[in-house]
């Protein structure tokens, strides 16, 4: 017999174990002093701890956000410990022998494969995947690191490149997102914990999709990790970063920030398959996910595109953009984003337009229900040089019941005369009858209303890695679970 | 045991009472005709039998294949091989024809506890009765009943006929809207359906359709109950004569 559907809408959020793992964690609260021992902790040159400092100084002149449309009470920022990782690795291992098998056992249970070898052997999931997996503040894995070094791919936990790679790190950190670009990228900056480092040289195709896995195993910790990818002159590379965290009655942040850089005719293409625990079904709990980021895409002929399925967290803030200034170069950004129960979300993007002929594509689906909220925020922005740029937005959004609510936002500020800019929006219901059509053919309303689901978002999960765009379409699934009255 | 017994069936839609005391009895190997003026509760008998939400049984008993219906899902009527084609089809945009019927094919399966169908060889087999029924494949790819044309809604609820192979088939005014040549297929695909162990209820206006699918029995509703029974011949009668000398 197939996986009867019933299985896997019955599911609860299956991620929300915790693993019993001795943590080296950092009391709450944050100070000079607090950036210092995270950098100490890190053993980095003084650069970086510069770096950090000055972005917290920034940060204590900053306040939150207030525009979005969620809502949530004042986050004490005094009551969150800014560093934590297991003890095991206090001497970073060498090898995969060397870490904590109870570790090990948890990205099993993830079905995220970190031996090379079972992966190889096709034994795991996800078979042709390069994956670094960071564990509350440190990455503990990476994965087929020599056939990437063969390529000349470099693909290492930020921390490492600090070292490995300073010259690549100073020249792009903060590059893409300054610090002070917003309050919650400026916490970042000065407390980042880990997250990846990806340089692809001039002319090399990624042979392997590259991948993050995160993961928030401490309670009363934030998780800030950093991300950056630079591809040379004619590069390409694809990666996915995943997400979870266990099931906890409070509130934890996450606030991360990833930065793309794309040089002549390269491409980037980065999807994330977000699965925080979203909070129980009557909002207790979750993640608040407040991320920044942005791809530049400076040389000519570059391309980035964002692919982004959201279903977890309790709130989410995030707008993936692109900074379009080489001529001729394409942004493109592909929103799946689901909202039950008490979720909140407001995400969207911003397509930059500086460059002569640059075009954007923005593909957002929204789907609520419960009672959530969900809410698209798009700003196209086109400067005078941007001779003949052209941007297409679509929206649409999808309602499952009478309590949730949908939304849009475009801002559009045109300064090309020569630009077009075209946007369609629609909002469409599931209607009884189309569940009892289904019923009546034998299907239940909870596969009726997955089928409908992905069949929405169709458009979207064809931009993803194969292994990944079933999984998207399973993981709607589960979180849909209570949305069929 | 009959296929279906209806027995004092009261049934209200939106708490209005619609059905007033209706029995009905199909045996299997049976069809049977089910006409009367508009507005006098065919489709509504129709979504009672196939336990539409908003149809309310409150007094009498369905059974069907000697399982009591009244209390059970939709989807379990339907598992159990109750089948309803639409007097009005809806369109589910995005959902592909072919992921449609393969999900309504695995669960009927499921139900039954058998291994599901290989994607290949149901697919053919969806191929090619969507052609006998003069159906373009491609209609297979598109969307539930997107933009499809009212005739060729109706072609895909017999497709849908074919493929599930129910017990008792309700064809909710199936001829309605259709030419000619659509007539004669459809009519043929529900002959082609029809044996000794299925039943059909035939909802229809036309005598027309029974020259081509010819019913045992022929029933006239009138304000939710059945005023008169007969055989082929009362059909005969009412498209010369009309409904009003049923009332006098
Ligand atoms: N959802 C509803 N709410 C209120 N009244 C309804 C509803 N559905 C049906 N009715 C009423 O029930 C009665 C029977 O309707 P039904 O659709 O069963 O008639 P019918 O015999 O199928 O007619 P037709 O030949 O026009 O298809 C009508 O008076 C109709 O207005
Ligand atoms: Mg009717």
């Amino acid at each position: 017999m197939s996986e009867s559907p019933i299985d896997i809408v019955g599911q609860e959020y299956s991620a929300g174990f915790v693993t019993d793992v001795a943590s080296d964690t950092l009391p709450p609260g944050l100070s000079e002093a607090v950036v210092r021992h995270i950098s100490a902790k890190k053993r980095e040159p003084a650069w970086m701890a510069d770096w950090r400092l000055a972005a917290y100084r920034k940060w204590r002149t900053m306040t939150p956000p207030d525009w979005a449309h969620v809502r949530f009470p004042p986050i004490d920022f005094e009551a969150i410990s800014y560093y934590s990782a297991p003890k095991s690795l206090a001497d970073a291992p060498a090898s995969l022998d060397e870490v904590d098998p109870e570790l090990l056992r948890t990205y099993e249970k993830l079905g995220i494969p970190l031996h090379e070898r079972e992966a190889l052997a096709g034994v795991a999931k996800r078979s042709n995947v390069a994956v670094d997996a960071v564990f509350d503040s440190v990455s503990i894995a990476t994965t087929f690191k020599d056939k990437l070094a063969e390529a000349g791919v470099i693909f290492c936990p930020i921390s490492e490149a600090v070292h490995s790679h300073p010259e690549l790190v100073r020249k792009h950190l903060g590059s893409v997102v300054p610090q002070q670009d917003n309050f919650y990228a400026a916490l970042n900056s000065a407390v980042f914990s880990d997250g990846s480092f990806v340089y692809v040289p001039e002319g090399v195709r990624c042979p392997m999709e590259l991948s993050t896995y995160f993961r928030i195993n401490e309670r009363n910790t934030g998780q800030f990790e950093r991300t950056l990818i630079i591809a040379g002159a004619g590069a390409y590379v694809s990666y996915l970063e995943g997400c979870t965290a266990p099931m906890r009655d409070e509130n934890q942040l996450h606030a991360a920030v990833v930065e793309l850089v794309a040089l002549d005719d390269a491409e980037i293409k980065y999807s994330t398959v977000q699965n925080w625990y979203p909070g129980d079904a009557d909002g207790k709990g979750g993640i608040y996910n407040f991320v920044t980021k942005r791809g530049a895409c400076i040389g000519a002929n570059s391309k980035i595109s964002w692919t982004q399925v959201e279903t977890g967290s309790a709130i989410t803030w995030k707008y993936p953009s692109v900074v379009l200034r080489g001529a001729g170069s394409v942004g493109e950004f592909h929103s799946v984003a689901l909202t039950n129960n008490h979720q909140q979300a407001d995400t969207g993007t911003k397509m930059i337009h500086l460059g002569p002929g640059t075009r954007s594509t923005i593909i957002s689906k929204g789907i609520s229900a419960g009672q959530s909220q969900n809410s698209y925020r798009g700003l196209v922005r086109t400067s005078p040089a941007a001779k003949g740029a052209r941007n297409y937005t679509q929206c649409d959004s999808l309602l499952l019941g009478d309590a949730c609510g949908a939304h849009t936002f475009p801002y559009i500020e045109n300064k090309s005369p020569t630009a077009t800019i075209e946007h369609e929006a629609t909002t469409s219901k599931v209607s009884d009858d189309q569940l009892f059509l289904c019923q009546q053919r034998g299907i239940d309303p909870e596969k009726a209303i997955s089928m409908i689901v992905n069949g929405f978002c169709k458009d979207v999960f064809r931009e993803l890695p194969m292994e990944f765009a079933v999984e998207a379409g399973k993981l709607l699934e589960v979180s849909l679970e209570g949305a069929v009255g | 045991m009959s296929l279906l017994a209806v027995d004092g069936l009261r049934a209200d839609v939106n708490g209005k009472p619609i059905l007033k005391n209706l029995s009905l009895r199909v045996e299997a190997g049976e069809i049977h005709a089910i006409m009367g003026p508009n507005g006098s509760g065919k489709s509504t008998l129709a979504n009672v039998l196939a336990g539409r939400p908003g149809y309310e049984v409150t007094a009498g008993q369905v059974s069907f294949n000697d399982a009591d219906l009244v209390g059970m899902a939709p989807e379990a009527r339907a598992q159990a091989g109750l089948f309803l084609a639409f007097q009005y089809p809806v369109e589910i945009p995005g959902v592909s024809n072919m992921e449609f019927l393969k999900a309504a094919w695995d669960s009927h399966l499921a139900a039954q506890g058998a291994q599901p169908e290989s994607a290949v060889g149901f697919m053919k087999r969806a191929r090619t009765l969507a052609a006998s029924l003069g159906l373009n494949p491609e209609f297979l790819k598109r969307g539930v009943n997107e933009g499809f044309s009212g005739g060729e809604k109706k072609r895909n609820e017999i497709l849908q006929l074919l493929l599930l192979e129910p017990k008792l088939a309700v064809l909710d005014e199936t001829d309605s809207g259709l030419d000619i040549d659509a007539l004669q297929t459809v009519a043929a695909g529900v002959n082609r359906f029809r044996s000794a162990d299925n039943g059909v209820l035939l909802i229809t206006h036309y005598q027309r359709l029974l020259n081509h699918i010819v019913p045992d029995q022929v029933h006239v509703l009138s304000e939710g109950r059945i005023v008169a029974s007969g055989d082929r011949h009362l059909a005969e009668k009412l498209e010369a004569e009309g409904y009003a000398w049923l009332s006098e």
